[in-house]
């Protein structure tokens, strides 16, 4: 139970945090405002200062943590030599692609694995979020009924509708077989075949992300002019051709951040592929969850930085590639 | 429209009803009221069936929930039992720690996002209305950060928080969280801040205001739906996330949150799937209020880079 001492002690350690942030801003600020506006009358010290407070904190806990990891990448860290790593350079990097990332499991079929479920989520949520959103981008009856009901998904903490799921696969109980049982089809085995462990986690993850994906669609959808459909309607264009040649370029400035940004964050999603693995099969693993084993349960902390970073180069080369492809950022930055 | 009738009504065909057809033949992709009976009867019964996966999974928490004793596993797949109660509720409720997680969950989600929104709040507005050195390469570096997997910094701020002596307190999980969330924020509000004409701003200024009344009084206003979004935001990366507070508060009975709290539920050598789940449910309840209020905000504030003018 919950009692007053509890109450006060957690609020007075919040509010201790907060007076800390603001003293630290305050003090951050005036010795900024000393450095650039006094001394070297900076005219564009404004953008500076503001950006300031956000800075220290992506640099203590981003730009320090992620040197900190490049570091651990260069030593032979595991639980054997905890104390004192040795620098073995980049044999880690190497290890990556030639050893099993875990027991058996070889880099490459786990990159693989992951293309695959990045390519098949993202395909599934663009579809869905699409349709949904042009289902609901009219004047209806019921419309923000819909869009409530619709963005469940995405409301309910992620490890409670990833859990919800699991069980929602089991072999007995589950929704899914007491259907196919229903209709005289034979269950399926969701959590120990391979095959099914991965499309038990795609489902999941597309039940996920499609109301993100609508949301953002849906945005796009009602900030076009209705007089580009006006217009191609009196010069005869099917319904078609109105969504390949208005539609579809008039979202590219919305589809290509949330794009980019939906495929990182399934490229890294943790949770699903975690928790849906219930019987932690290798060949369900891709690249985030094989690392959190390689890191914590197999305990090989140099190996798993290096392994780290190799993801992250991938999504950079990435992003990088996609943005080039699609005409950079510019819908997004200017 | 007039123009267009006069002229045709000049023409030898005398008068013709130019609304009629292109009423009729509004497409599937503009959407209007004249869609035809059978076709909006096939949208609706799209939407249903939609709307039914989207919460099915949820009544079936919420129907396990409500099952007397302890029947996790049924073959029954209608959503409310006959011999349904709410004593799993009244237990959770009353008996666990279940109010004590919550609160301390609660107390760090909102310092978390009071926090969270004034950093993304200033910084996005230095990156929205100056062009300072720096700023595209900071931009990117935000988007990276995006591609950082979690599991690559827990190790890392675990030694730092050590160092700071912050194992243990609030005060590191909500920094951390705050920080974390920043980029996202940053990038949702300057897309909006973007579509605000700069010509308001400096209006204000002429008046005698100085840049950062224009800010206070005339952008933050504006920026409501964008503030509401990223504000629900960081509510929600403080409040559902385990990997973090796990590495942080470690396992101090006083200071758990919620999915710490659960997991420690789950883990006791039984799970009482009933408690478990009402215990699910009611942690669903906070987040589902704000995506309710926030609602008429979410279409509007997100537009990651914006197609208004």
């Amino acid at each position: 139970m919950i009692s007053l001492d509890l109450i006060a002690a957690s609020l007075t350690e919040i509010l201790s945090t907060i007076l800390y942030v603001v003293g630290g801003t305050i003090l951050l600020e005036l010795i900024l405002y000393i450095i650039l506006v006094r001394l070297f009358k900076f005219k564009l010290a404004m953008p500076y200062m503001l950006l300031a407070p956000a800075a220290v904190g992506l640099i203590a806990l981003v730009i320090y943590p992620v040197a900190w990891e490049l570091n651990l990448s260069f030593t032979n860290m595991s639980l054997r030599h905890f104390k004192v790593p040795d620098y073995i350079g980049l044999t880690n990097y190497l290890r990556v692609f030639q050893d099993p990332v875990l027991k058996q499991v070889k880099f490459f079929s786990v990159l693989g694995k992951t293309v695959l479920w990045t390519g098949v989520n993202i395909f599934f949520h663009v579809l869905g979020g699409l349709g949904l959103a042009l289902l609901l981008n009219r004047k209806m009856r019921g419309r923000g009924i819909y869009r409530t009901l619709l963005i469940l998904p995405w409301a309910v903490p992620q490890v409670i509708a990833v859990l919800a799921w699991r069980s929602e696969f089991h072999f007995e109980f589950g929704f899914p077989n007491l259907v196919l049982k229903s209709i005289g089809l034979q269950p399926i085995q969701w959590l120990s075949e391979p095959i099914w462990n991965f499309i038990a986690m795609c489902i999941t993850n597309i039940w996920l992300g499609i109301p993100f994906m609508m949301v953002i669609l849906l945005g796009g959808l009602q900030s076009i002019s209705s007089e580009y459909y006006e217009a191609s309607e009196i010069d005869g264009a099917s319904a078609w051709q109105q969504f390949r040649n208005i539609t579809l370029p008039l979202m590219r400035p919305v589809m290509t951040p949330a794009i980019i940004l939906g495929t990182i964050w399934t490229f890294n999603n943790f949770n699903v592929p975690f928790f849906i693995n219930q019987n932690e099969l290798e060949s369900s693993d891709i690249l985030v969850t094989a690392l959190f084993r390689a890191a914590f349960q197999y305990n090989r902390y140099g190996f798993s930085a290096a392994f780290a970073f190799i993801i992250f180069a991938i999504l950079v080369v990435y992003s990088l590639m996609y943005l080039r492809f699609t005409g950079g950022l510019k819908g997004a930055y200017e | 429209m007039s123009a267009v009738k006069s002229t045709t009504s000049l023409s030898e065909k005398g008068p013709v009803e130019v609304k009629q057809p292109l009423g009729r033949r509004r497409s599937f992709f503009y959407g209007g009221r004249e869609d035809s009976q059978f076709k909006r009867l096939l949208i609706h019964l799209t939407l249903i069936l939609a709307c039914f996966i989207a919460a099915y999974p949820i009544l079936r928490v919420v129907s396990v929930s409500i099952r007397p004793g302890d029947r996790l596993l049924s073959t029954d797949l209608s959503l409310i039992p006959p011999d349904a109660n709410l004593e799993a509720y009244t237990t959770v409720l009353f008996q666990k720690e279940f109010l004590q997680w919550i609160w301390n969950s609660l107390v760090i989600t909102i310092a978390t996002a009071m926090v969270g929104v004034t950093l993304a709040a200033t910084s996005a507005y230095a990156f929205s209305r100056w062009n300072f050195p720096g700023r595209s390469v900071g931009l990117i570096f935000l988007l990276s950060t995006q591609m950082i997997p979690a599991a690559m910094l827990m190790v890392p701020l675990y030694i730092l928080a050590i160092r700071l002596s912050l194992v243990g307190t609030y005060r590191g999980l909500v920094i951390a969280y705050s920080v974390t969330a920043v980029p996202f924020s940053i990038w949702i509000l300057k897309g909006y801040y973007d579509t605000i004409p700069i010509e308001l701003e400096e209006a204000c200024r002429i008046d005698g205001a100085s840049q950062l009344t224009a800010f206070l009084r005339i952008l933050l206003p504006l920026s409501t739906p964008a503030l509401a979004i990223v504000f629900l935001f960081n509510f929600t990366t403080a409040w559902n996330d385990y990997l973090l507070a796990r590495v942080i508060l470690g396992s101090q009975e006083q200071l758990l949150t919620w999915p710490l709290g659960l997991q420690r539920m789950q883990g006791q050598f039984q799970t009482q799937w009933g408690q478990f789940s009402a215990a699910s449910i009611m942690v669903m309840i906070p987040t589902m209020i704000l995506f309710l209020l926030s609602s008429k905000f979410l279409i509007s504030g997100l537009t990651l880079g914006s197609v208004k003018g």
